[in-house]
C-alpha cells in the first residue's frame, strides 16, 4: 500500500489484520492492563461470517475518577488506576485521604469496523457504579489533560452525539461513537 | 417512472389499531383502540402527538415515554415503520394490533428516545452516512443550511414529497445509472426522461447504501401465517453494510446479485428463478396485497412468492431463501437493482430489505 496516496479507508479484512496486530501490541506495552479481546457476535441468528460481525472489546474497565482540584495530576495517576479490577482497591496512601470523594466509573469500550465508513468506530460508554450511566460531560472528565485538550480544539467533530446505534449486529449502543480516523 | 414509484411510496401507509396497555388502564370501561393510518417511510414515535392526547384521560398519574410494542416485543423506535411491519408482520396484519404504553421504558431492550428530536438526530445521521457511502463524504448533509435540515425533516414527518425532493435535490446524491435506466428513458417518449439522465450523470462511489434485515428460521413453513413468531431482537441480524455494483459487459447488476454480494454463504448455490420450472401451490401466492404494490408494476410482471421455485431447485444447500420484502413488495430477484434503489429506497437515502431465510437446525453459520 502506498502511504501518499492511501486515503485512510480499510477493507473489513485489513481491520482484521490490524485488531490483531492490536491485541497483540497492547499486550506488549500495556503488560498491567486487561487484555482487548475479539469478539465474535453472540446473537443465535448471527450471520457471523463476515469480518464486519467480528469486533474488539475491552469491557468492565474501573476508573477511579478524581475531585476537580486534582486535575493536573489527572493524567498519572488515572492511567495506572486504569488497570484495576472491580475487586482491588488500590492503595495508595498518598491520596487516601481524598478517596472518599473519588467515584468508580466503569467503561466499555468495542472496536468495530463500519462498512459505511470503512474505518473502525470506538464505542464507548460509561456508568457510575450504581449502573447509571455518564454523560459526555462527565467522561470529558476522565480523560488524560492532554487528550482533553486534543479533543477540545477539534471540537469534538467527530464524535456522534447520545444515544447511538443501533444496526449494530451486537446490540443497539446506548452510549457514544467516534470515527478512528487517520 | 421514479416520480410515479416515489409518490405512491410516499403516500403508502400502514393502518394500525392500537390499544393502551392494560397495566395503564385506569378507566372504566378501558378506552378504545386507537386507529391512525401510519405512514410507511415514518416512525411510531412521531405518532405520539397523536396517540397521546388520545389516551391521556385514562392513564395514571407520572410521567409518560412512549413506547409501542408488537405481541410482546418493544419496537425499535429508529426502525421505519414500513419495515418493522415488513420484518414482524410474515402473514400482513390489516390493521395492524399494538399497544403502546407510557410507562415502564424497557431500557435494556431499547435505547432511550427523547421524542421527535431523537427520531429527527437518527434521521440525520443516517441521512449522512448514505451520503458518505455514496459520495465518499459528508460534506454535502453537514453543510445543509439550518431552515433546509428543518425542512427536509419536516417533509418526511408530513410525508410532503414535492418539499422533500425540492431540498434533497441539493444534496445531490443522484440516482443509480446503469443500462436499464437509461435503455427505459430512451423508449419512453415522455419528457421525464431527460431529469433522470441529467442526475444519472453522477456516477459516484458506486456504493449503495442498504440495511439488510435478517430473520432466520429453522422450521419450515408454507403458509406466512405458520411462520414462527419474532418474539425477541436476538432472531433478527441487522446488516448494515453498502452494496457494491459490479456492472459486468452485457448484464444487469440485479437484486440477486446485491444479495449475493451481502450474504454471499446463502446466495452462493442458489440458482435464479426462471432456471426451474415453477411449481405453483393451491393458494394463490403471487397476490399478496400490499398497499403500494402498484408501483412496482411499471416494471415487473407480477409479485411472486419464492418459496416454490427455491424449493424446487434446493438440494445440496444448507440454506433457503424463504421471503425478500422490500417497502411491503415481494420483487424478484432478477430485477435490476438500480431500478429497486432508486424507486424504492426510503428518504433518508437508504434501501430497507428484509429476508428471511431458512437454515435446518444445528446447522453452525
Amino acid at each position: 500500500m502506498d502511504i501518499l496516496s492511501w486515503d485512510g479507508a480499510l477493507s473489513s479484512s485489513e481491520f482484521s489484520i490490524a485488531a490483531h496486530d492490536f491485541i497483540e501490541k497492547w499486550k506488549k506495552f500495556n503488560p498491567t492492563y486487561p487484555p482487548w479481546s475479539w469478539v465474535t457476535c453472540k446473537k443465535q441468528s448471527c450471520v457471523a461470517s463476515h469480518e464486519v460481525e467480528k469486533y474488539l472489546s475491552l469491557e468492565n474497565i474501573s476508573f477511579l475518577s478524581l475531585p476537580e482540584e486534582d486535575h493536573g495530576d489527572e493524567s498519572q495517576i488515572g492511567e495506572e488506576e486504569i488497570s484495576c479490577s472491580k475487586e482491588e482497591e488500590p492503595i495508595d496512601s498518598a491520596t487516601l485521604v481524598e478517596s472518599f470523594d473519588r467515584e468508580v466509573h466503569y467503561y466499555d469500550f468495542h472496536i468495530v469496523y463500519s462498512a459505511s465508513y470503512r474505518v473502525p468506530v470506538l464505542y464507548f460508554r460509561a456508568f457510575f457504579s450504581d449502573g447509571q450511566p455518564l454523560v459526555l460531560d462527565e467522561i470529558e472528565k476522565d480523560l488524560p489533560a492532554c487528550s482533553a485538550k486534543v479533543l477540545l480544539e477539534s471540537k469534538w467533530t467527530f464524535i456522534t452525539q447520545e444515544v447511538i446505534l443501533s444496526y449494530l449486529c451486537i446490540s443497539d449502543w446506548n452510549g457514544y461513537a467516534c470515527l478512528l480516523c487517520i | 417512472m421514479h416520480m410515479e414509484a416515489q409518490k405512491y411510496l410516499w403516500e403508502g401507509a400502514i393502518p394500525l389499531q392500537i390499544h393502551l396497555h392494560e397495566s395503564e388502564v385506569t378507566t372504566l370501561p378501558p378506552p378504545p383502540p386507537a386507529l391512525i393510518l401510519a405512514p410507511r417511510m415514518g416512525y411510531l414515535p412521531l405518532l405520539s402527538a397523536l396517540v397521546k392526547p388520545y389516551f391521556s384521560s385514562a392513564l395514571p398519574p407520572g410521567v409518560d415515554t412512549v413506547w409501542f410494542e408488537y405481541k410482546g416485543l418493544p419496537l425499535k423506535w429508529y426502525i421505519p415503520t414500513g419495515v418493522l411491519f415488513d420484518l414482524l408482520c410474515a402473514e400482513p396484519e390489516r390493521p395492524w394490533t399494538l399497544t403502546v404504553h407510557f410507562r415502564g421504558y424497557p431500557g435494556n431492550v431499547l435505547i432511550p428516545c427523547e421524542g421527535e428530536d431523537s427520531v429527527k438526530w437518527s434521521f440525520i445521521n443516517s441521512l449522512k452516512e448514505a451520503a458518505y457511502i455514496i459520495n465518499g463524504n459528508s460534506k454535502n448533509v453537514m453543510n445543509m443550511s439550518q431552515s433546509d435540515q428543518l425542512e427536509l425533516w419536516n417533509s418526511v414527518m408530513s410525508g410532503n414529497l414535492e418539499a422533500y425532493l425540492r431540498v434533497s435535490s441539493k444534496l445531490k446524491l443522484g440516482t443509480v445509472e446503469d443500462e436499464y435506466t437509461i435503455k427505459m428513458n430512451l423508449s419512453t417518449k415522455s419528457g421525464q426522461g431527460t431529469g433522470e439522465t441529467d442526475m444519472a450523470g453522477q456516477v459516484k462511489t458506486g456504493r449503495i447504501p442498504v440495511r439488510l434485515y435478517v430473520w432466520i428460521v429453522n422450521e419450515d413453513f408454507h403458509d406466512l401465517e405458520d411462520a414462527p413468531k419474532i418474539d425477541s431482537w436476538d432472531k433478527i441480524s441487522f446488516i448494515n453494510r453498502p452494496v457494491e455494483i459490479h456492472t459486468e459487459e452485457g448484464k444487469c447488476f440485479t437484486l440477486h446479485d446485491a444479495l449475493k454480494g451481502l450474504l454471499p454463504e446463502f446466495f452462493s448455490d442458489l440458482p435464479l428463478i426462471g432456471e426451474e420450472s415453477p411449481k405453483l401451490e393451491d393458494e394463490d401466492k403471487t397476490k399478496i396485497p400490499s398497499e403500494d404494490a402498484s408501483s412496482n408494476r411499471s416494471a415487473e410482471e407480477g409479485v411472486e412468492n419464492l418459496c416454490e421455485h427455491m424449493e424446487s431447485s434446493c438440494t445440496t444447500t444448507i440454506a433457503e431463501i424463504k421471503l425478500v420484502r422490500i417497502q411491503g413488495i415481494e420483487p424478484k430477484l432478477e430485477i435490476p437493482f438500480s431500478w429497486v434503489v432508486n424507486n424504492l429506497m426510503n428518504p433518508e437515502h437508504f434501501l430497507h430489505i428484509c429476508i428471511c431465510i431458512k437454515v435446518p437446525a444445528g446447522n453452525t453459520i
